[in-house]
């Protein structure tokens, strides 16, 4: 048996160690551990509740603009506070736009690399780059002039001897496996994908105020006062920028990240197989379309076992099966709770920090492992999507269709649904999602037109906090999955604030029962052709989008490995 | 000609997030012309890729460790900074080194980089800076005034009410509530 520990697993922000037991080419045993931890809870108490917002956007250099609307619709759940309809609509665009961003990066900037053999598509001829390209699509960017210059492009850039953000890749591994053509298109679509997710980054700094920090949201509303006449709001002129914007990214993410998704996936259909790990999905719904939160434009909730027919939605920021079904334990991280340690629900969540060795049957993570009703999910666009084609959703069926027709076509054997439930599966449904979004998007812009067309103006509800105890949360389906925040005020100060994240649910160490998270799970089985360099083990957890800057629970400075450079000159 | 001046750093873990405060305080203490565009880049990475794509100087402010005696102020500039960068001490900072890596690629890298660290006493957890790295911002700022004036700024004070260098009062509580959100804001 050969023990391989990954630490840090490169490209994602903060510190993700993955252990893996592997025997006869497969892993046997995995564990999934975060290294640094964090204490957003901590630094909260006794704060001003409308202030939270501020902060918990701090938490992560990639979510900053989800830790913001999660906040405040966890304040405004305490305070039963209603929205109006033209604040539900700017943070539905923002929350959208943004999502795309996320969605985009992670395929072509973070994950594509696993599957892209950059140093393959140099030797690859344009001319057959855009012939596959067409047979995929009509995306007119896959030129054979367009991918004759990218080519050369990067045959430049390789040649310095500089590989820059391309230096950490497996290239030429015995799993890279994509035809020279292939790799080339879809290199192409790689650089081509960096001008468009800075497009979407745009409509959010458009309605945000700024990137990359959003200064637009309030306890009660947001703060951009709707004058279609004046320059410093939002006026038809800057609707209609943000319009032309949006018909931009439809063009790409429709006509070549769809296709490009589906294709790869064919290509390496026997990912289909493996990585499938925790199929119990949770997710929730998002885009609120009234003031209260109790209609949606995009479903969530449970899928048990993968079995779409037992799906059981979550149906309101009220939602009482959702808020009763979550609890965090700290079994085997590197926490103790005061009195039994047993998982505690959010509401009475504590950060009390306790560190160990890394002890494989004991303690080994700074993320906390959450549950729903006492058992383990998985969380992220695969849950969500797949809850959206149970509850019906037309236009998530529509993009799910194409995906599996494209892959089916270019796999030559049909591809069902079910062969969602793995590694390449979670990459197909976030570019699913990603089209589902782009439509929500465009959707919820004409939802603002119509609305300020009848005159409505308003954006803010003013919040009056009572005397005595409250409490309230609030959950958004964010790009890496459910995302929720929980808070106790007392007197108009914060007493207590969880923020339970979705790389807690997915990254998380084993649990009271011992039930292995969902990173664990869906290594085991995983095959592992050279130990020494493990790229299969790195797919299945690039698959899940890792992001665990927020997922840890304090940042313990002291310990950080501060190195010394150069001098000031 | 574009100027980025760049705050970066996590202002919940007390001077990690100096680089941030630094800039805030140079944006309110002068008045800054068209060309300069003051950015809170906290610890993010990407997202920043729109923002600094094309500029024609970028100028970060940071926590760093050099060795140096803890709340010191220097500078580093051009191929010292993407190495800086490219060793990894924190998380935020891997970021920025792939954003610039990555805007090479697209052929539109900063054409110079300068930074001006300053070397933290206190990282733990908390909103608040040291009171000697606080004691320091007012030397930090100046040294950016200085870089800007290098390349072709001269910066006139914005009239404010914190008064002189002495008296400078630095906001110790990030994320003050704005102004306009104790009005109300509905609009009949």
């Amino acid at each position: 048996m050969t023990r391989i520990t990954i630490d840090p697993i490169t490209r994602i922000e903060g510190h993700l160690r993955i252990d893996c037991e592997v025997e006869n080419g497969k892993v046997t045993n995995a564990w999934s551990s975060g290294q640094m931890w964090r204490g957003i809870e901590v630094i909260l108490k006794g704060r001003d509740p409308r202030d939270a917002w501020l902060f918990t956007q701090r938490i992560c250099g990639v979510c900053t603009t989800v830790h913001a609307i999660v906040s405040v619709r966890a304040v405004e759940n305490a305070l039963d506070l209603e929205v109006p309809l033209n604040a539900q609509y700017i943070r539905n665009m923002i929350i959208t736009a943004h999502g795309i961003h996320d969605h985009i990066v992670h395929f072509y900037q973070l994950a594509a690399l696993d599957w892209v053999d950059i140093v393959s598509a140099l030797s690859a001829s344009p001319e057959g780059a855009a012939k596959l390209g067409a047979t995929l699509s009509d995306y007119r960017r896959n030129s054979v002039p367009e991918i004759r210059q990218i080519q050369e492009k990067l045959k430049a850039f390789t040649g310095t001897g500089q590989l820059g953000v391309f230096a950490s890749g497996y290239w030429g591994h015995p799993a890279m496996k994509l035809p020279p053509d292939v790799n080339l298109l879809a290199a192409a679509h790689y650089l081509q994908a960096l001008e468009y997710q800075r497009i979407a980054n745009r409509i959010v700094a458009i309605l945000g105020a700024k990137t990359p920090h959003i200064q637009n949201l309030a306890v009660g509303g947001v703060a951009n006062p709707i004058n279609l006449d004046s320059q410093s709001t939002l006026t038809l002129e800057r609707l209609f920028a943000i319009k032309a914007e949006i018909d931009k990214l439809g063009e790409f993410v429709n006509q070549a990240m769809i296709p490009d998704v589906a294709a790869v996936g064919a290509l390496y259909a026997d990912w289909t197989a493996h990585g499938a790990g925790v199929t119990d999905y949770l997710s929730v719904p998002d885009l609120p379309l009234d003031t209260k939160g109790t209609q949606f434009e995009l479903p969530g909730g449970f899928v048990p076992k993968g079995d779409l027919s037992q799906f059981k939605p979550i149906t309101s920021y009220q939602d009482g099966y959702f808020r009763d079904g979550v609890k965090e334990s700290v079994k085997h991280a590197w926490y103790q709770y005061q009195g039994e340690e047993k998982a505690l629900h959010p509401y009475e969540g504590q950060t009390n920090p306790h560190h160990t060795a890394f002890q494989d049957d004991g303690k080994y993570s700074w993320v906390k492992a959450p549950t729903f009703y006492d058992q383990r999910a998985q969380v992220g666009p695969l849950a969500n999507v797949l809850a959206m084609v149970a509850a019906g959703h037309e236009p998530t069926k529509r993009h799910l269709n194409r995906v599996l027709e494209i892959a089916s076509t270019v796999a030559g054997t049909p591809i069902p649904v079910t062969a969602l439930h793995s590694t390449i599966g979670r990459i197909a449904a976030r570019a699913v999602r990603c089209a589902v979004l782009l439509e929500s998007l465009q959707n919820q812009w004409q939802l603002l037109v119509n609305n300020i067309a009848k005159g409505d103006f308003a954006t803010f509800n003013r919040p009056v906090f009572p005397k005595g105890e409250i409490r309230g949360f609030g959950y958004h389906e964010a790009p890496r999955g459910v995302l929720s925040h929980w808070t106790v005020i007392e007197n108009g100060k914060i007493k207590n604030y969880q923020a339970v994240v979705p790389s807690t649910w997915n990254a998380g160490p084993r649990d009271d029962n011992d039930a292995m998270g969902p990173y664990e799970a869906s290594l085991v089985d995983n095959p592992v052709a050279d130990a020494e360099l493990p790229l299969e083990v790195l797919r299945t957890v690039h698959s899940f989008d890792p992001c665990l800057a927020c997922a840890i629970h304090l940042v313990d400075s002291r310990k950080r490995s501060i190195v010394q450079v150069k001098a000031f000159g | 000609m574009r100027v980025i001046v760049l705050g970066l750093g996590n202002i919940l873990l007390r001077d990690e997030g100096v680089g941030v405060r630094v800039v805030e305080a140079l944006a309110e203490r002068y008045i800054l012309p068209a060309e300069i565009e003051a950015v809170d880049g906290g610890t993010v990475g990407m997202d920043l890729l729109d923002t600094l794509a094309g500029c024609d100087h970028l100028l970060i402010c940071d926590a760093v460790q050099t060795g140096a005696p803890p709340a010191s102020v220097g500078r580093l500039a051009n191929a010292e900074v993407p190495a800086l960068f490219q060793t990894r001490f924190s998380p935020h900072q891997l970021g920025l080194s792939e954003v610039l890596a990555t805007l090479i690629l697209m052929e539109e890298a900063p054409a110079a980089i300068t930074l001006v660290g300053v070397v933290p006493v206190d990282m733990e957890l908390g909103a608040e800076l040291s009171p000697e790295v606080t004691a320091a911002v007012g030397l930090a700022v100046e040294t950016l005034v200085t870089e800007l004036q290098a390349i072709g700024f001269r910066l006139v004070p914005s009239v404010s009410p914190a008064g002189d260098d002495e008296n400078f009062s630095f906001s110790l509580t990030p994320c003050l509530l704005p102004a306009w959100e104790e009005e109300n804001f509905k609009i009949h």
